[in-house]
């Protein structure tokens, strides 16, 4: 059978996007417009019905917009259905309503051109920001907009839907997922957004596979056309192929036998065919996965990126809400740990900071940050601190490459200690305190650094880039991203060697231990403990229980003496071809 | 009238919570109350207007009452300013 890779080269009927949500499905296209109306700008006669009618479109507005708010909190949790919270407060803004209503006195148009001519005037001074936050505002408000013009039409929001379809659409607005997300939804697909789109993560949430930021998609299908929707790797084929939808659909039915398998295997620990136990983790983007990784069979959490929370909340949380949060994880997961990552802002995810870096992943990111805003660094350890009475926290510091930095921020752990205290504040005293290998000076001083703290993550993402001086996002030099190049392989040997010379636990997350190819290299090379996303768990864990430790060893040792990646990669294809391991799918 | 030069003190800036928390006080009073920044002048009584402020942290802005209880109201909004809006 062909590979995804094949599929998608030869493929001239496709259309990429981001992978927002994992799931494939085949299906109908559903053409979701924003009902983009010609807006009338017709003269009325009658300005008190004209009145009446907004009043009674603003009232209407405010009920629905009620109505999902509550589903919001039901579904979403407090902190991110406040999106909705301020759409309310602009249904009773003052200034904006007696605008509205003189303007229909005084010019005596619809009142839907003066709604829609009023709130775009924000809009523009949205748009005009630098801020790209602002630019995110202002679509919210589209929303409200959009809302209330409909109502003044008497029109019935489009979210009733026949049927099994996917949604194609510009964009979506968290209102639409969610009251989209009440039908027989089986996929989405939008125009516009990243994965941290309100659209991205309320599908991922709500388990809904989506391909996010197509650019075109509204105008390259058309409704009821036949798609296939891939969340894994992120790519629409419209009028599929029969080769294709046989592919497909394959994969589907694959897709559905191995949920079933998985279900089976979630109890069971991950044992090598020799009895080497491999401790499986889950990484934790989104609040909302939790329950995802309750049932994927996790051994508990190994990392939650905590500067999610930054972009679910729209602002850096305090630490009584961080408190709150990392509790209730903490609770949820018991017995089992959970590893907090600190914030990790900087280079490419977050621009809080008015700092003008010219080259950010060199500049103030992870830890460095943290420590030159030691108030929001001591906020969060006290937040984590509080959240570990039940001895089931961590925290890993990100971004390390002194020791000098684990100095510091230990001194700064410990402060925060004596604090809690002082003020009769219960926290495990013995929380560990471990750092993210993924900077090439702490790969070098691993053994310094695992000495000096309690243990080690291998960040491969980061560590990779940095090793290759690379930006994998750079099409011109992203080919030398590899991430089984002898020179990465290499390097995570050193790092999980010096950590064992020392005795400190290692561990390894990202990208690369999601790749299930990698996954016997990886546990041969030495580690006994990977940290990846839910839903690769079962994935692995199956790989896992089909080869001998001892056999992985051996081949492990084999690839760190070639010199070329495409010997790597040919010793780890003949290891899956030796054992009999089906590679199910490498997808992530 | 009373003018206040106020600076935003909170890390993530005036963002749409603390936005709504102006608009919730400022409806409390009956004086006029405006806000400015760089020239564009906005009512703080609307919060649709307050939002199209983006406003980061260092950023100086100028509020103006002007009625009654324009010594109450500059009082209690500032000091929210002053505060940090009681975020970081």
């Amino acid at each position: 059978m062909k590979s995804f890779k094949e599929i998608y080269k030869s493929a001239e009927n496709k259309i990429a996007g981001i992978a927002a949500a994992p799931g494939i499905v085949i299906g109908d296209v559903y053409l979701f417009t924003k009902e983009k109306l010609e807006i009338s700008k017709a003269d009325i006669k009658d300005v008190d019905e004209a009145k009446r009618n907004f009043q009674e479109a603003l009232e209407k507005s405010k009920k629905e917009l009620k109505k999902i708010f509550a589903i919001a909190k039901e579904r979403m949790g407090n902190t991110r259905a406040g999106i909705f919270e301020a759409q309310l407060m602009i249904l009773d803004d003052p200034v904006l309503i007696d605008n509205i209503i003189k303007r229909i006195e005084e010019e005596k148009k619809q009142p839907e051109y003066i709604v829609d001519d009023e709130i775009s005037k924000y809009q523009q001074m949205m748009f005009l920001s630098n801020e790209s936050y602002m630019k995110e505002r202002a679509n919210d408000i589209e929303d409200i907009k959009n809302r209330i013009v409909r109502n003044l039409r008497k029109k019935r929001w489009q979210s009733r839907i026949k049927g099994e379809v996917i949604i194609v659409s510009d964009s979506l607005t968290p209102a639409d997922a969610l009251l989209l997300s009440r039908n027989n939804i089986k996929s989405f697909v939008t125009d516009h957004g990243g994965l941290t789109s309100h659209a991205a993560i309320i599908s991922r949430s709500l388990n809904i596979p989506a391909v996010v930021g197509t650019h075109n998609a509204t105008l390259k299908l058309k409704d009821r056309q036949k798609v296939i929707v891939d969340g894994f790797y992120g790519y629409v084929l419209f009028d599929p192929t029969e080769e294709q939808i046989a592919f497909f659909d394959e994969k589907h039915k694959h897709l559905v036998q191995l949920q079933r398998e998985f279900d089976e295997l979630a109890d069971k620990p991950a044992v090598t065919k020799d009895g080497k136990e491999i401790e499986l983790l889950a990484n934790v983007d989104v609040t909302g996965e939790i329950d995802v990784v309750k049932t994927s069979g996790a051994k508990g959490i190994g990392l939650y990126r905590s500067e999610q929370l930054l972009d679910e909340m729209d602002t850096i949380p305090n630490e009584e809400e961080q408190a709150l949060i990392y509790t209730r994880l903490a609770s949820r997961i018991y017995p089992d740990s959970i590893t907090i990552r600190a914030f990790d802002i900087g280079g490419d995810k977050f621009k809080l900071f008015d700092y003008d870096e010219p080259n950010p992943f060199l500049g103030l990111r992870g830890i460095r940050i943290l420590l030159e805003n030691p108030e929001l660094f001591k906020e969060q350890v006290r937040a984590v601190l509080r959240a570990s009475v039940n001895k089931n926290v961590k925290l890993m510091l990100p971004m390390i490459s002194t020791i000098d930095e684990i100095n510091r921020s230990k001194e700064i752990i410990e402060n925060c200690k004596k604090e809690l205290t002082s003020e009769q504040i219960p926290f495990d005293k013995d929380i560990e305190v471990g750092i993210m290998v993924e900077v090439p000076a702490a790969a070098v001083m691993a053994k310094e650094f695992a000495d000096a703290t309690d243990f080690l993550s291998i960040g491969t993402n980061d560590l990779i880039q940095y090793l290759m001086a690379v930006d994998r996002g750079n099409d011109l030099v992203s080919d030398l991203y590899q991430e089984f190049s002898p020179v990465v392989l290499r390097t995570i040997k050193k790092i999980v060697d010096d950590a064992k010379l020392v005795g400190k636990p290692v561990s390894l997350c990202g990208e690369m231990a999601a790749d299930t190819l990698a996954m016997p290299l990886l546990i041969g090379l030495g580690l006994e403990s990977l940290s990846i996303s839910p839903r690769t768990i079962p994935y692995a864990k199956r790989i896992i229980m089909s080869f001998s430790h001892a056999d992985a060893r051996a081949m492990a040792e084999k690839c760190t003496m070639c010199c070329y990646e495409y010997e790597i990669e040919k010793t780890i294809q003949e290891f899956f071809e030796d054992n009999q391991i089906v590679r199910t799918r490498n997808i992530i | 009238m009373i003018e206040r030069v106020v600076k935003i003190k909170n890390k993530a800036g005036l963002h749409t919570r603390p936005a709504a928390t102006i608009v919730k006080i400022a409806a409390k009073y009956k004086c006029d109350f405006f806000i400015s920044r760089n020239g564009m002048i906005i009512n703080g009584k609307s919060i649709i207007g307050v939002m199209t402020l983006a406003a980061e942290e260092g950023a100086e802005l100028t509020l103006t009452f002007d009625g009654v209880d324009e010594e109450a109201a500059a009082d209690e909004i500032a000091d929210l300013f002053e505060r940090g809006f009681d975020e970081e």
